[in-house]
Formats: C-alpha cells, structure tokens, sequence
C-alpha cells in the first residue's frame, strides 16, 4: 500500500522539476531558446532503486519523425481513457501548452510546422547521453527493454538484428521482453541469446506448444541499493496469430493471466521486495491484467507505442507508457522500504536530439553498424509533397502511398496493408531515400502477394481485424491498428459486435458496392501464410516512387467511422 | 470406450482418473441438453471450478483446454459452437491425486467453451470462456 503523501510528493517534485506551471514551462525555456539537455534529462525523486524503460524502438538507431496518432480510439471500459485520448484533449489533459515541445512530442496537430521547430526526435547516441546522465547518479539503474528492437530497418534485417543486439548490449541493457525478435525465426532468436544478447531474455508466457512447459526464463532477480527488484518478462501474447507461427512453431504465447500470478508469486517467494513487470502486452491488455493479478508495483508497458507523461495507477499497479522509436526513455525512481514500495517518481524523457547532445562512442557505433549499408540506404529514390505517418486507428498516409502502389505496380483493384503501428514518419518536401522505405516495410516476410478474393472474403478479413481492434474485452485484442485499404471504401461502427461492424463497402474505382458473391484482383503483403509469393514490398514501393518522381498523397475519406 | 473423437487429446493426470469421450452422444444435441443430462436438471449454484484456455486460439484445430475442479466427481466440457458440442466427461475415482483434466480440442470457430463439475456435495459448479478463433496476421 503506497500511503497518498507519497504521490502528493511525487506530484510535487514533478511541478517543481516541470516548474510552477507544469508542462508549459518548457514553451517559455523553448520561446527564450533556453531549453537545454538539462532541462530535458533533469534529477531523479526519492527512491534507492532507478529503472530505465525504453520500448519498440523498432531498429531506428537515427533521429526520425514520428507523428502521434490523431485517430485512437478506445472502447469497452478503456473508452475516453489515456492512451486512448488525442490532440486538443490530451494537451487538455495533461496540461500540456498548444505549440510547445511536448505538444510536438506527444499529438498530432501542426506536426509539420512544430517539427520544423522542434526538429528530429530519437537517436541511440542521445539515448546513450541520457543514459550516462541518469548513472551518473544512480550507477546502478536497470535498463529495462520492452522488445520490438531487432526488426524495423534495413541494417536490422540485413545483419538478421545483430546490429540492435549489438548496440542495446552497448547501451548496458539488463533485461528484454520480445515480440518482432521472433519474426527472425526460432533458430535465430536462440542463436542470439545463446551467442550474442547480453540482457536477460525474459518471457513469462512463452510456452513450449507441445509440452505446454515453460521455453525461457520468466524472471531475474536483480540486487540493486540493498534492495531485491524482480522484473518479469511478458512477451506478446499473440504472436502466433498476429505474426507468422511458422517461422517458431514450436512455442505458444496467450496472455496466460494464471502464469503471471504464479510467476508473481514465485518470485515475492524467492525475496523480491518489488516486482516489475516488463511487458509487450499493449496498454489495454496490461490495464486489465494489472487489475486482475494482484503483487505487481510497475508495469513498463509496450507494443502499442502509447506516450504519457505520468503514470496510470490501477489499484496499486503503476503503468508507464515510454512511447517508441526511440522518441522518449522513461525514468522511475522507486522508494522500496521495508520489503515493500513506498513512492514512485516517473519522468517521461523525450529525445529532442536537436537539444540532447550526440555521445561520440555511440555515434561512432552506430556508425559502424550502419557502414556497410550506408550507400544502399542513402540513393534517393524520390521526394514526397505530403507528410507521410503510419500512427492511427485508421490510414495513414505511408500506407496510402503502401496501397497505391500495390494497386499499380501489381495492377490489382483492391490494396491491403498491414495495420502496424511503426514505422518513421517523412515531412513534406523530404527527399525519399531508400533506407525511409525500409524503415516503413523491413521485416522478414515482405512478399507482395496477387490474389482473387470475393467481396465476402474481404468483408470477413475487414470484421475480423476490426475485431482484434475493438473488441471490447483487451484480452481479445490483438494491439495492431486496422488493416489499411485501397481502392474501396467502408463504413465501421465500432461499437458493434464482430461481423456487423463493417458496412457499405465500395469500390471506389467505379462507385459500386461490393458484391459478395463477386471476386477481386487483391494485393496485399505481410502475409502470416508460409509459402506466400510475390516481389518484395521495399522494391513494389520503390518502383511506384520512381515512377512518381514526386509522390503526393490526397487526404483519405474513404473510411467513415462511426464511434462512441 | 470410444476415443474416436478427432483431434482430441485427453492428458490424464493422476491415477484413478478415467475419460469418457463423447462418443455416446451420436447425434448433435444443444448444449442446453446435455447440460440437463449431465446435472439431472439441478441448478448449478456451486462454486470451485476454473476452466482455462485461451482469449484467442492459436490454432482452432487444437485448442488447448484445463480443467479444476478439487473434489469434483465428474466434470463435462462443452463446445457450444461446434456442430457437436460434447468434448466429454472426465470422471474422477476415489483414488485420483487431483481433480483436473487437460485436453485439446477442435474449435469450429469463436465460440464459448462451457464446463460443469459435479461436487461431491452434489452440487454443480459452472465455468465458462470465450475462444476466439481468428484469421489473423495484421498485429503490429
């Protein structure tokens, strides 16, 4: 039981770090050009145990663009909550100024013109200086790994994520969780932890599928200040439908709520004073499961690339939300005393990389990683007249230039692209480069495929995504964002029940709805299916933005979306 | 005993557990039914039983299933979707260590899977979940 006083402190030092008018000193620093790395980094709270959380950095060892989503809905109970809240009302929110850096940060609106003021977020090197500054006075923080950084670029599918391993065994990374890390296969994940990784690889919900035995360590017990801290891994629990279950048939995922109570309890039993779990969940799943499974003090959460600059506290479970792509690192001092956890103090650090300062080891390492692929990356491939994201419930308009050149190059009626959440952003008037096409495609199972579909096919593929979307109970949903389409237009209600929630398809090329019992030309890639053909995703794209020169990307009405 | 139920995989724990597969329901009957059957038309008001499996299944074609229910006599699992809902009863002897039974099973598609126990007491307890089967590949 954490007494109030200790959140009332809590909440004071954040004010006096943050300053007398919470978030929105930072717009006046920033306005008198005198937001410094200090600012940004700032002290620790009270505590004697220090953890670091970075998650889903997706192998974007550079600073990127990364604009937040401006469509993210929630439903069920999770309805009107953070992270489920955007824009205007989550600047409302948190008190965060129009136009200020955290504005740029965490939202959406004006992404263009704050960038360009703000400038470039993320970049190992300034994670590494961040790093430094916070061991400098705590040495023996953990740096905890929330998973989904082996996969995302193209050096991390070229080295099959030994670059990442690499750099994240630099950064001095003590524990992991997983959920892409095993879209390289199961030989070489195992080649990795066996040969090469550093950090603990923990999962407490991979199982063996045959046996149904555990398949990795579910936990480490870390010695830190006097105090015993267990951090618990959580990979993805549903890597087996969401990715492909062929590359690692052998290993079963599920939330597993009744394992997590077990393991929760194996570990007080073995002495730890405070129990961390560190999850590739997705905010939901882990809102719900910190409910249900009672002896957790933090969850780091991932998967779902959610920001917040406080914590969400469920009964006594902190949650901390550290965003993704290497945009912020959380920081949370823990007070353990007596056996138990008597304050927490969060600090949600963006990387404005613009303001923090490059460390040159990591620089020169990263650089070395990145040697060999560095002409490849670099050819430019076109320039692109509009801002192109990924993040939202919805299109974005990365995957409409994704679709459009499906439908093109692979002469098909409809498009269908992934709705994953990553995926670096790119401001209008960028050259394109092929290391941005990577960066929006790389991983290992890229074949664009060709193939008839009737519209009842597309109609049940569309009612099943939205389901593993908006789903009211988390445990059912699966973390990704709606499937992407082009060529046809819908209408979804997400308050209804599977299979009546998508209506009105239509094909926009000519205006008509979709017949049922009608087959169309579909091109898609990502696949979960073994054995899928077709030309490689990055070189479908390419192709289409050199036959463009300039690619321009209209503003998409074809999704109406009833909500609320 | 008929184990020719495909696809179902009965793990036993402990001795003096027996299975009864469904092989004796021949004909498709609504759950409804064989729950009447299986409880002699009581009402299920007791308590003491988990049933665990998964929020979404990894592979429709096996599923796999757990049941707990300590010092139950017998307990029925029910796949209320398929065309033929009755997985079967576990039935538990006097001898047997524990009260649980681990199986794999079909699943035709989402649906709830549905398990009586019948306690000792001669009470009945009843636990229920929602599988989802789903097509898949779009997680992110």
């Amino acid at each position: 039981m954490i007494a109030r006083r200790h959140f009332l402190q809590a909440g004071l030092a954040a004010s006096a770090l943050w300053g007398a008018s919470g978030f929105g000193n930072w717009s006046r620093l920033a306005a008198q050009q005198r937001l410094g790395q200090d600012d940004l980094i700032g002290t620790g709270g009270p505590g004697n145990v220090t953890l670091i959380h970075i998650t889903d950095i997706h192998a974007q060892t550079q600073p990127i663009w990364f604009r937040e989503p401006e469509i993210n809905l929630g439903v069920g109970e999770a309805q009107g909550l953070v992270p489920h809240v955007t824009g205007a009302a989550f600047r409302k929110l948190y008190g965060i100024e129009d136009g200020s850096p955290l504005d740029y940060a965490l939202t959406y609106d004006d992404f263009v013109a704050l960038g360009r003021e703000y400038g470039r977020m993320g970049g190992l090197d300034r994670i590494a200086t961040v790093l430094k500054a916070i061991r400098a006075e705590r040495p023996d923080a953990l740096l905890l790994d929330g998973g989904d950084t082996w996969q995302g670029s193209l050096p991390a599918l070229r080295t099959e994520g030994a670059d990442m391993v690499r750099l994240f065994n630099a950064l001095g990374t003590d524990a992991m969780t997983s959920h892409w890390e095993f879209t390289l296969g199961i030989d070489r994940v195992n080649e990795i932890i066996e040969t090469e990784l550093d950090p603990a690889f923990l999962g407490a919900n991979i199982f063996d599928a045959m046996w149904d035995e555990p398949a990795y360590e579910p936990f480490k017990l870390f010695e830190r200040g006097g105090t015993s801290i267990a951090v618990i891994g959580q990979a993805f629990p549903y890597l087996p439908i969401a990715n492909p279950s062929w590359m690692f048939p052998d290993l079963s995922f599920g939330v597993r709520q009744e394992r997590m109570a077990e393991v929760v309890q194996e570990a007080r039993d073995a002495g730890a004073e405070v129990v961390v779990v560190l999850s590739h969940n997705g905010f939901d799943v882990d809102r719900k499961m910190a409910a249900q499974v009672p002896g957790i003090d933090v969850i780091l959460t991932g998967h779902t690339h959610d920001a917040l600059p406080e914590p969400v506290l469920v009964g006594n479970t902190h949650l901390i939300a550290s965003g993704s792509h290497g945009k912020f690192v959380s920081r949370v001092d823990l007070d353990v005393q007596d056996g138990a956890l008597k304050g927490l103090t969060h600090r949600l650090i963006p990387i404005f990389s613009d303001v923090i300062a490059p460390d040159p080891e990591m620089t020169a390492l990263v650089e070395e990683t990145r040697a060999p692929f560095k002409d490849e990356m670099a050819e430019v491939l076109g320039t692109t007249e509009s801002l192109l994201y990924r993040r939202g419930n919805f299109n974005g308009t990365w995957d409409d230039l994704i679709c459009n050149a499906l439908i093109s190059e692979r002469e098909a009626d409809i498009a269908l692209s992934p709705g994953f959440r990553w995926g670096a952003s790119l401001m209008p008037g960028q050259e394109i480069t092929r290391e941005d096409v990577f960066n929006a495609t790389a991983m290992s199972y890229p074949e664009a495929y060709r193939s008839e579909m009737t519209g009842e096919t597309l109609k049940l593929i569309l009612e099943d995504v939205a389901d593993n979307l908006f789903n009211p109970d988390p445990y059912y949903q699966q973390g990704g964002d709606m499937v992407r389409v082009g060529g046809m237009g819908y209408r979804i209600d997400i308050g209804q029940p599977v299979g009546s929630r998508v209506t009105e398809m239509t094909l926009l090329s000519s205006g008509e709805k979709i017949d049922p019992s009608k087959t169309y030309v579909v091109a898609g890639w990502a696949s979960v299916n073994e054995g899928t053909e077709g030309p490689a995703i990055w070189d479908v794209v390419e192709s289409h933005i050199r036959n463009q020169g300039t690619v321009s990307i209209d503003p998409n009405t074809s999704v109406d979306v009833v909500a609320g | 005993m008929s184990f020719s139920r495909r696809q179902t995989l009965a793990i036993m724990a402990g001795s003096g557990l027996s299975v009864m597969l469904g092989g004796r329901m021949a004909l498709a009957t609504p759950t409804e039914e064989l729950i009447a059957n299986f409880t002699g038309g009581a009402e299920i008001t007791g308590e003491g039983l988990t049933l665990t499996a998964p929020e979404i299944a990894e592979n429709g074609n096996t599923v796999p299933v757990e049941v707990d229910a300590p010092g139950a006599e017998a307990i029925i699992l029910l796949a209320t979707g398929n065309p033929n809902p009755d997985v079967g009863v576990f039935h538990f002897g006097p001898l047997a260590g524990a009260q649980m039974a681990s199986t794999r099973i079909r699943l035709a598609g989402t649906q709830e899977v549905v398990a009586i126990a019948k306690m000792s007491d001669g009470s009945f307890a009843r636990a229920a979940q929602e599988v989802k089967v789903t097509i898949g590949g779009c997680g992110g």
